[in-house]
């Protein structure tokens, strides 16, 4: 059934391999050198030499390079700058606080997209339909950073029914954490909610031209069960595949969400590690986030083909 | 040629020329009129900011510190007393300017290496398609933080931070399209004839993959602008106090709760003018495809 496994696995290694030498290759950008920049404000010779021999500075760029990727294999990711700590900790201590983020955001996405795009595909040229489609434009439209702060100002200062920000773990206290993510996760969901809006629409328009569907209807059955036993459950397929994909997207949104809200996240890391100047931790989460969202395509291949039947031999 | 030039363009010509028909049909559609019209007032605004301006954005005036929205100020004033409208009109410079500049930079770019890849295929094709794949496994708003970051915070490198972010879609929309065009009766018949590749790639195959790539320009430049709103509101774009939507809605934040218009007419401006290069681009889209 999944016989394309092995090859689709196979053709990541390359992909893997550049995108590790493209984050690589970032720190060859810095403009001067790169240890000075490193070392920021600074300027003690002794950290200066320390920095020069960690990143391997004054060897060839493939070696820096070989002992770079040597060490990311093993699992280490190099060390903050500013927080001394270990990039892959900072890592996994802050992900998971991204992910419950944007699993909430996608929750979201399918609440609004799925059903606004089935209505509006079976209620063409209604007033249904325009609406669904000026939401989707609004949607891509909007900047999410825009669309917080918009939010915190009507729900948190003016009705005060919300937190401005912060974020509670679920184990702490599974009220406040929902209090203080509901926002941010509608933000993040928003722009997913009008894509998957406008490709549920297309796929259900497609479908509902189609013969099955035809036939469903010669055959006398009611509209209600040709449009959610036969239209839908075809055409969900391209958007399940498509909701895997986006699951990335949210990653990238993260960072300005999360910085509009507060929450130390993923998105957050790699902001303050940037106005820090802290490279490791910037290339460590550039680096998981690729690996992250290639793996996601991959899941999005495999559920591609374990939805639709007709792939599956 | 020339002929066959004047008789194209004489009155008595029956058939309208595709560019011409194609203007057509997009005038027709009255959401791409709108984003047309939106897009040709930005331009205005940005291009005549100095006259159109109704103060200097950078000058503070301590006894007018978030004053709201007047007869005077329309948009109200910021924290340090300047008019935000001022402030909007300018910062519309920065924004379009990045929208063209780092779209220009991703066509330029992407284009051309996508044309080679598709038409020479091979082991440039290998590489340049490697490449791009592995450019797009990093999601965009990250791959052009990181960028900017490592070229450091100044707008001329966000620009170039999202024009290179910006690249790999069109080597693989121009590489697609190349694919798709080279085995047409028409590039058989140049080459044929023995026109050289880069003759054929420039004057039979770039006019027949232009329509997508317009299409996706526009598109792109909407993406582009919400892309440099994002990194100056992160402070890697165009620096203070020079005006900018995303750093003006960064200030805004601190003072959302004495003055909220600071933060509603930045993000509208962002809004509107994203929403008018997208409405414009859906409308190219229909406009150029020859099958509607």
């Amino acid at each position: 059934m999944l016989k394309f496994l092995p090859r689709r696995l196979l053709q990541l290694v390359p992909t893997l391999f550049l995108v590790s030498v493209l984050i690589f290759g970032l720190q060859q950008l810095l403009p001067g050198d790169p240890a000075l920049v490193m070392a920021g404000e600074e300027r003690d010779p002794a950290v200066i030499e320390q920095i020069r021999r960690q990143y391997r500075l004054d060897q060839p760029l493939p070696m820096q390079y070989l002992h770079w990727i040597g060490n990311v294999l093993s699992g280490d990711l190099g060390e903050s700058m500013r927080i001394k700590q270990p990039v892959s900790e900072l890592i996994t201590a802050k992900l998971p606080v991204t992910v419950q983020l944007a699993t909430m955001a996608m929750v979201f996405a399918l609440l609004i997209g799925i059903p606004a795009g089935i209505l509006s595909a079976v209620k063409r040229g209604s007033a249904w339909d325009v609406g669904a489609n000026v939401f989707a434009l609004w949607g891509l439209s909007t900047p999410n950073f825009w669309l917080g702060i918009m939010l915190i100002f009507l729900f948190s200062v003016k009705l005060g029914w919300l937190p401005a920000s912060g974020f509670v773990s679920p184990f702490e206290d599974w009220r406040q954490s929902l209090a203080t993510t509901v926002m941010p996760a509608f933000v993040l969901g928003n722009a997913i909610a009008a894509v998957l809006m406008r490709h549920m629409r297309s796929a259900m328009l497609q479908a509902m031209g189609s013969d099955y569907v035809r036939t469903a209807r010669a055959k006398g059955l009611v509209e209600k069960t040709v449009v959610l036993k036969h239209a839908l459950r075809n055409a969900l397929t391209p958007v399940i595949t498509l909701g895997a994909l986006e699951f990335g997207t949210l990653l990238s949104g993260a960072v300005l969400t999360e910085q509009v809200f507060s929450i130390p996240g993923f998105g957050k890391l790699i902001v303050d590690a940037v106005f820090n100047r802290d490279y490791a931790v910037v290339q460590g989460v550039v680096l998981v986030t690729a690996t992250v969202y290639i793996l996601l395509n991959l899941l999005a291949d495999v559920l591609y083909v374990l939805v639709n039947p007709r792939l599956r031999d | 040629m020339a002929a066959i030039a004047a008789s194209a363009g004489a009155p008595t010509a029956v058939h309208d020329s595709p560019a011409r028909r194609a203007l057509r049909r997009l005038l027709a559609r009255r959401t791409a009129v709108f984003g047309l019209v939106v897009v040709g007032v930005m331009v205005a605004l940005a291009l005549f900011a100095p006259w159109i301006a109704p103060f200097d954005p950078l000058a503070t005036r301590f006894m007018a510190i978030r004053m709201s929205p007047d007869a005077a100020h329309w948009f109200g004033t910021d924290e340090v007393g300047r008019d935000l409208l001022s402030r909007v009109i300018w910062g519309g410079r920065a924004s379009l300017a990045a929208g063209v500049i780092s779209v220009s930079i991703a066509v330029g770019v992407g284009v051309p290496l996508g044309m080679l890849a598709g038409y020479v295929g091979g082991v440039i094709d290998a590489v340049v398609s490697r490449i791009t794949d592995a450019m797009l496994a990093i999601p965009f708003l990250i791959l052009a933080i990181a960028l900017a970051a490592f070229l450091g915070p100044s707008l001329g490198n966000a620009m170039i931070a999202i024009g290179i972010t910006a690249t790999p879609i069109f080597v693989r929309l121009a590489r697609g399209q190349v694919l798709a065009v080279r085995a047409e009766d028409y590039v058989e018949a140049a080459r044929a004839v023995g026109n050289p590749p880069a003759r054929i790639l420039l004057r039979h195959i770039l006019p027949n993959i232009l329509p997508p790539v317009i299409v996706q320009a526009t598109l792109a430049i909407a993406a582009a602008i919400i892309a440099e709103a994002s990194l100056s509101f992160l402070g890697l774009g165009q620096q203070p106090p020079a005006p900018s939507w995303g750093s003006m809605l960064n200030t805004a934040q601190r003072f959302l709760t004495q003055a909220p218009w600071m933060a509603i007419f930045p993000g509208l401006a962002i809004f509107v003018s994203v929403l008018a290069f997208n409405l414009l681009g859906d409308g190219l889209r229909d406009a150029l495809d020859p099958k509607s």
